[in-house]
C-alpha cells in the first residue's frame, strides 16, 4: 500500500463546509467556508441553514482547495467524507457530494468518523501515534473521553457528557453575558481580562459521582449555576463583573474536562493525551492540559486551533491513514448516519 | 451527445443516462427507486448502476440534468449536489429542469400537477398541454382545490394528487413521479446548443424553520425567588 496516500477530505457535519488535501501526513490544503454568520441571530446552529449554505459552498471549497495544494482530481487516490456524527441534513450534502466527486472520477471512497477525524488531525502536525493515547474531544456538539489504541481499527469510548456539550455551555453562558455566538471566542477573550473569583460547580466529580459517571461530563448544572448568579446581580441592581464571570465559568470547565482527562490516562496507563474539537482552541484548556500532564509525565498533543475546529483536512488526515493502513474503501450506498457510533472508524 | 439524468425531488430516486441523437433522444438505462427516506444512499449506486447497464464511462457524458425541485429538501439536496461535484469535476455543464416541469411535460389539456411535499402539503403547478402555467408552489390540498377552482383543470398527476385526490377534487392518474426522459427533453436545446452549465438553485419554497429567540428566560421559576 502507498507509504503517503494522497486524499480529499469533505466535513459538513455542522455548519463549517470543510475541504482538505494532505498527503500522507503533510497538510496540502485546507479551504473553509463557514455559514455561521447566518446562524449568529439565532443563536446557535439552524440545521436548514446549514444544510443550504452547505449546497451552495461544496463545489467552490472543492476548487478552492484543489487549487490551494495544486493538484488535480486525477491525481488523488482516495476522497474521504465525514459520515457521521453531526447534522442528518448537513451530513448527507458532503457525502452526496463526496459520492458524485469519487463516482465521476472513479476514486474510492471512504466515510469516516468526525470524532475520529478530530483525533487524526493532530497526526498533521505531530506526525503518527507511536502508541495508544487518550483522546478529550470537546465541541459545540461532543464532550467525549476516547480510548486510540489504533485509529484504522476503532476507539474505545470511556465517557461522554451526558446533557450539554462544553461547547454548548460556552455557547448559552456567553448569550448570558451579551456576547456574540458562538461563545468560545469571546468567553476566551473576556477571561483574559478578568479572574476567577467565583467558584461555580463541577459537575459529577463528588466521590458518589465519580463511582457511576468517574469519565463522564455534566455542564447544564453550571451553565444554570451562572445564570443564577448573575440573575442575583442584576436583581440586586449591581454590576455583574462580566470579565471574572467568564474567567470562574471558563476555570469550571476546563478543570473538569482536564481532571478527567489526566484521570482517564492514569487509569489507562497512557502516557498521551491528544485534545480536539472546537473548544480545543480554548487557550485556558490548553495551558491547564500542558500543566496538569506535565505533573504525570503525560504528553500533551493539542493541534494548532484553526484544526482544531471542524475542517476537511482531518477527514482528509483519516482517509489517507485507512488507505496507508489497506482498509477496504466504503460502498456507494453508505448512509449519513447521524448518530454514528464512537467504535466505527470509517463506515 | 450522452447525459446523465438526476432527480431527487420526489421519492422516486431517479437516475437515467439519455443519448441525445439526431434521430431524437432515447433512454440508454434508467433506475427509478421509490423510498423517501434514503436519497443519500440509493443516489449513487444507481448512477453506477446505469453507467455500468449503458456501458457509459463517466468522460463519455456531455451534460448533467437534474431536476432542482420543488421537492422535501434533504432529499431535492442529494440530487443537486451530486450533479455539481460531477459536473464540475468531468468540466461538462450541468442543467436544471423544474421536477413539476417533467411531470407535467406529457400531460394533454389543462392538469393539474403535485407533488408530495409532506406536512400535508404539496407542491403544485398547472400545466396546459404540458406547459407550465401557472407558477410551482406549495400549499395545503384544500387551499389548492380554491385555487384551482377557476383554472378548468380536469386531471391531475403525481403522487401529490394521488395522496389527496379527494382533497382537490381531481381524479389522479399517472404518471406518479416524473419520467426520467422528459428531464432530457426539456433539457435537449441547451445540452445541444452546449449553454453555459447553470447555477443549480433548488426551488425551496419554504424559508428554513427557524425563530429568533426572544430575551433570555431566567433560570429562576417565579416560585423560587
Amino acid at each position: 500500500m502507498r507509504d503517503e496516500p494522497l486524499v480529499l477530505g469533505i466535513e459538513t457535519s455542522c455548519d463549517e463546509t470543510g475541504v482538505g488535501i494532505v498527503r500522507g501526513h503533510t497538510l496540502l490544503a485546507d479551504a473553509l467556508a463557514s455559514s455561521v454568520d447566518e446562524h449568529a441571530r439565532f443563536g446557535g446552529v439552524v440545521p436548514e441553514v446549514a444544510s443550504r449554505a452547505h449546497l451552495e459552498a461544496l463545489v467552490p471549497t472543492i476548487n478552492r482547495a484543489l487549487d490551494d495544494a495544486g493538484v488535480k482530481l486525477a491525481d488523488l487516490d482516495a476522497i474521504a467524507v465525514t459520515a457521521g456524527p453531526g447534522l442528518a441534513g448537513a451530513l448527507l450534502v458532503g457525502v452526496a457530494g463526496a459520492k458524485g466527486l469519487a463516482l465521476a472520477t472513479e476514486k474510492p471512497i471512504f466515510g469516516v468518523n468526525h470524532l475520529a477525524a478530530h483525533v487524526a488531525v493532530d497526526t498533521l502536525e505531530h506526525g503518527p501515534f507511536t502508541g495508544p493515547a487518550i483522546a478529550l474531544l470537546v465541541s459545540g456538539g461532543h464532550s467525549s473521553l476516547l480510548r486510540v489504541d489504533d485509529l484504522s481499527a476503532g476507539v474505545t469510548p470511556m465517557g461522554a457528557t451526558i446533557d450539554d456539550a462544553a461547547g454548548e455551555a460556552f455557547d448559552k453562558v456567553a448569550r448570558l453575558l451579551g456576547m456574540p455566538f458562538p461563545g468560545g471566542p469571546p468567553i476566551d477573550r473576556a477571561a483574559r481580562e478578568g479572574e476567577a473569583t467565583v467558584s461555580f460547580p463541577r459537575g459529577l466529580t463528588t466521590a458518589r459521582d465519580l463511582q457511576s459517571h468517574r469519565f463522564d461530563f455534566s455542564f447544564s448544572g453550571l451553565k444554570t449555576a451562572v445564570a443564577r448568579w448573575v440573575e442575583a446581580r442584576e436583581r440586586d441592581g449591581s454590576p455583574v463583573p462580566v470579565n471574572d464571570v467568564a474567567a470562574s465559568f471558563q476555570e469550571a470547565v476546563c478543570d473538569v474536562l482536564t481532571m478527567k482527562a489526566i484521570d482517564a490516562c492514569r487509569h489507562a496507563g497512557v502516557q498521551t493525551l491528544v485534545i480536539g474539537g472546537g473548544v480545543a482552541a480554548n487557550s485556558r484548556l490548553r495551558a491547564m492540559a500542558q500543566e496538569r500532564a506535565a505533573k504525570h509525565g503525560i504528553t500533551v498533543r493539542v493541534p494548532r486551533p484553526k484544526l482544531c475546529t471542524d475542517n476537511g483536512a482531518m477527514v482528509a488526515a483519516l482517509g489517507s491513514h485507512l488507505v496507508a493502513a489497506g482498509r477496504r474503501p466504503s460502498k456507494l450506498d453508505f448512509p449519513a448516519d447521524s448518530a454514528m457510533s464512537l467504535s466505527l472508524i470509517g463506515v | 451527445m450522452l447525459v446523465l439524468v438526476l432527480d431527487t425531488a420526489t421519492p422516486a430516486i431517479t437516475a437515467a443516462v439519455a443519448d441525445l441523437g439526431d434521430g431524437g433522444i432515447e433512454l440508454r438505462a434508467q433506475r427509478v427507486t421509490v423510498d423517501g427516506r434514503a436519497h443519500g444512499e440509493l443516489l449513487a449506486p444507481s448512477i453506477d448502476a446505469v453507467l455500468t447497464e449503458a456501458g457509459v464511462k463517466p468522460f463519455d457524458l456531455s451534460a448533467i440534468v437534474v431536476g432542482v425541485g420543488p421537492g422535501p429538501f434533504t432529499g431535492l439536496r442529494a440530487g443537486l449536489v451530486t450533479a455539481a461535484t460531477m459536473s464540475s469535476a468531468l468540466g461538462i455543464p450541468a442543467y436544471g429542469v423544474c421536477t413539476l416541469d417533467a411531470l407535467g411535460a406529457a400531460t394533454v389539456g389543462t392538469v393539474l400537477v403535485a407533488t408530495d411535499a409532506r406536512r400535508r402539503e404539496i407542491y403544485w403547478a398547472v400545466y396546459r398541454d404540458g406547459l407550465p402555467g401557472t407558477p410551482p408552489k406549495v400549499a395545503k390540498p384544500a387551499e389548492v382545490a380554491i385555487a384551482i377552482a377557476s383554472e378548468g383543470v380536469l386531471r391531475a398527476v403525481g403522487e401529490g394528487a394521488e395522496k389527496y385526490a379527494e382533497l382537490l377534487g381531481v381524479s389522479a392518474e399517472a404518471p406518479s413521479f416524473p419520467p426520467p426522459i422528459e428531464f432530457a427533453r426539456l433539457a435537449a436545446d441547451r445540452v445541444r446548443a452546449k449553454a453555459p452549465s447553470e447555477p443549480l438553485t433548488p426551488l425551496y419554497l419554504r424559508r428554513p424553520d427557524a425563530v429568533e429567540p426572544a430575551t433570555r428566560k431566567p433560570a429562576l421559576a417565579a416560585g423560587e425567588r
